[in-house]
């Protein structure tokens, strides 16, 4: 079973790719984070990937990287990232939870999944943990019903390709470019070819993330993915324009994923 | 005497203390990596396997060991030292006379000779003191690669010399402004440039620390220290050392002299680590002493972490240890208890730097001060029929100015505070036998 499989579904029965939206959580604040996700949400963003702000962001570029040093010094703790679901979700929204993998680990892998899934959540992302070294969370997503995304890239080999999406539950994430987050002028031309390699080993939805900040490349990566992933850009558009800024982003991301050249809706 | 041990002994031939396939010391180690990352590592371990049992790679590394490195480093009597360490025999295994100031060279030559073999041009490492900074912009010169090092931007102040040094010998010096600007972001930094350039690039680790291979092949890249000490000590003494002092930030030095004594029982293994102003004031990088399990920059180990699992700022006045992570191996060996691990405080480690400077005519790398405080407190304990092996891992040309410093000789805000800082006559009242301002002996 999947959580965050029917929002791609009913995406996919629109002739259309999803858009996944990314904020960290406690950015600027908490509450002010709440706000801002429930921006998204109401603008058009299909799913919310609600960061977990952290000391030692390994796969982040400098714009995600400030923004969880914002948050951390604002004061956030990581029991925050439950509240801002649970309020976030009863608002109405759909998220899942992106974090590097010491802080779960530390709260408890168990613990932690029991906790998400009692706010709401639908899963987590996890940019640092492969599934050679998951087994407890293996375990705690199946006993808590919670999605596991597991990342590939383009130089994930056959091999890994195959046993990671057999690891994976609800969507896979792939990078489009060998690198950290961070918004790009270009789609790197390797993500619809990695995004073809996945297809070769599963039918999960796969979502493509890492540099996507426009709406027209928006529209190119949905004519090849399932779901668009935005990071960087939402980050900025925070300290550039606030709620306001968000909105205006979200639109035209959502307008993009709506405009793609795709392929006939398939069965879900 | 000469020693009949070569770097290769300790690379062709698996230790006998080997990680799991995937890199597991227990439940230690292993990769907690991005994805994108996987398939270098696997390429890394892969050129390592192959390259441990091709005689030509052995052979090339034997030869720039002796003729470049000047291995085997000496093996010296401390014998005006052991007056202050209760009569305690202290002998020093000189890695400090290794080509670069340090052990570092060790490791590098090891993986820059592998980075060619990959056909890779680009070399990227972390650097905290420098040391490891300085060895591999000395091998990238060598042969022919491109070289980038991350620095901490505090340690690029703290350390400017081997910044200068770094440069003079081609290598690009950037320093890293995030986080607490030290070590531990440097390497963050190293790991963003790896996942973003890993194609062409090699990530030359410094230390035991790491995602697989890393800390399993570091380590047998020092092996080479713990088979040469352990023939020099048997030959120059006709038994085994009762303890080895070693400091430990990330760990190589201290794995490298300890491996070859893992079989032998009786000797005790003690790991110094940072204590900096005292580790109840909060501001130290012991990480063994104090730390909890956890992960970061790729390997499950002990670290320093808030009850969040961010990680900790770490301090000591030691740029090379200043680190709030510890390599994987030392982490089991701890949990076994084959090995243990104590703090030592910025004070002690300077008053064993002068020490050292008076008595044996040798200014050590604040580092390896460490462990010299560290057997002067196993001496007193064991007392005058004990010998103890000290790894002096390091020189200390580069800390002439922060030992200045610390000693009042020039102005400075190292510790110009008249609590911490020291005059070098104290010192020497400090590491005398009678009293002792160290503390008093500890277990």
């Amino acid at each position: 079973m999947s959580r965050v499989g029917p929002i791609f579904a009913a995406a996919r029965a629109e002739g259309r790719g999803a858009l996944i939206g990314y904020l960290p959580a406690g950015y600027p604040t908490v509450d002010r984070s709440v706000e801002l996700l429930g921006a998204m949400v109401e603008s058009g963003c299909d799913l919310l990937e609600i960061g977990v702000p952290y000391s030692d962001p390994v796969m982040d570029g400098p714009t995600v990287q400030a923004a969880a040093e914002t948050a951390l010094r604002a004061g956030f703790r990581l029991k925050d990232v439950l509240t801002v679901v649970e309020r976030v979700t009863a608002a109405g929204g759909k998220a899942v939870v992106m974090t590097y993998f010491n802080p779960v680990m530390r709260y408890g892998v168990d613990a932690f999944a029991r906790d998400l899934a009692s706010a709401g959540g639908l899963g987590l992302i996890t940019p640092d943990l492969i599934p050679d070294e998951a087994d407890d969370w293996l375990a705690a997503s199946e006993q808590h019903d919670l999605d596991r995304t597991f990342l590939v890239a383009p130089s994930s080999t056959e091999e890994r390709i195959a046993s990671t999406t057999a690891a994976t539950r609800g969507c896979l994430y792939a990078s489009s470019t060998m690198g950290v987050t961070g918004a790009r002028g270009a789609v790197d031309a390797a993500a619809s070819v990695i995004v073809g390699r996945c297809r070769a080993h599963t039918d999960l939805p796969i979502g493509v993330g890492l540099g996507v900040r426009s709406g027209d490349q928006a529209a190119e990566v949905a004519a090849f993915a399932d779901g668009v992933i935005v990071g960087s850009a939402f980050v900025t558009a925070v300290e550039e324009g606030g709620v306001d800024g968000v909105r205006a982003l979200t639109a035209e991301l959502a307008a993009g994923v709506r405009r793609a050249h795709r392929p006939e809706p398939q069965p879900a | 005497m000469t020693t009949s041990v070569q770097a290769s002994d300790g690379i062709e031939t698996p230790s006998g203390h080997e990680p799991d396939e995937k890199g597991h010391f227990g439940r230690y180690g292993g990769r907690f990596v991005p994805e994108a990352l996987v398939a270098a590592l696997d390429e890394l371990a892969a050129a390592y396997e192959k390259a441990r049992g091709d005689r030509e790679f052995l052979d090339e590394l034997d030869r720039l060991h002796r003729d470049y490195t000047g291995r085997p480093s000496p093996l010296t009597d401390a014998s005006k030292l052991s007056e202050h360490a209760g009569g305690a025999r202290i002998l020093l295994k000189r890695e400090d006379l290794n080509h670069t100031g340090s052990h570092k060279i060790n490791n590098v030559l090891g993986q820059a000779l592998l980075t060619k073999r990959m056909g890779k041009k680009r070399v990227i490492a972390e650097t905290g003191a420098g040391q490891h900074g300085v060895a591999t912009a000395t091998a990238c010169a060598l042969m022919g690669l491109e070289c980038v090092v991350y620095m901490g931007e505090v340690d690029t102040e703290r350390q400017a010399l081997n910044v200068a040094r770094m440069r003079l010998l081609g290598a690009t010096v950037i320093p890293v402004k995030t986080g607490s600007r030290t070590l531990k972001d440097a390497i963050n930094e190293a790991l963003r440039d790896w996942v973003t350039h890993v194609d062409e690039t090699h990530y030359l680790l410094g230390t035991v620390a790491g995602p697989h291979p890393f800390p399993m092949m570091v380590r047998d890249f020092h092996r080479v220290i713990g088979l040469e000490a352990r023939e020099q000590v048997l030959d120059r003494v006709g038994r085994l050392p009762d303890a080895i002092a070693a400091c430990v930030g990330g760990g190589s030095n201290a794995i490298g002299i300890f491996h070859a004594f893992l079989d032998d029982a009786d000797v005790r293994l003690v790991g110094f680590e940072p204590g900096g102003d005292g580790v109840e004031s909060g501001r130290h990088g012991a990480t063994l002493s104090e730390g909890s399990p956890g992960a970061l920059h790729g390997a499950m180990s002990y670290l320093l972490q808030d009850e969040d699992g961010q990680t900790a700022e770490s301090y000591s006045i030691s740029a090379g240890l200043d680190y709030p992570g510890v390599g994987p191996e030392h982490a089991l060996l701890k949990d076994i208890g084959r090995a243990e691990y104590q703090p030592v405080t910025d004070r002690e480690a300077m008053d064993a730097f002068a020490l050292l400077c008076r008595t044996e005519g040798i200014i050590p790398a604040i580092e390896s001060a460490h462990a010299i405080a560290g057997a002067l407190k196993l001496g007193r304990e064991l007392g005058p029929e004990a010998v103890i092996l000290v790894n002096l891992s390091g020189r200390g040309d580069k800390d002439v100015d922060t030992a200045a410093k610390w000693f009042g000789m020039i102005a400075g805000n190292e510790s110009a505070e008249d609590a911490s800082g020291t005059s070098i006559a104290e010192a020497d009242l400090g590491g005398s036998p009678a009293g002792s301002d160290t503390g008093s002996v500890q277990r």
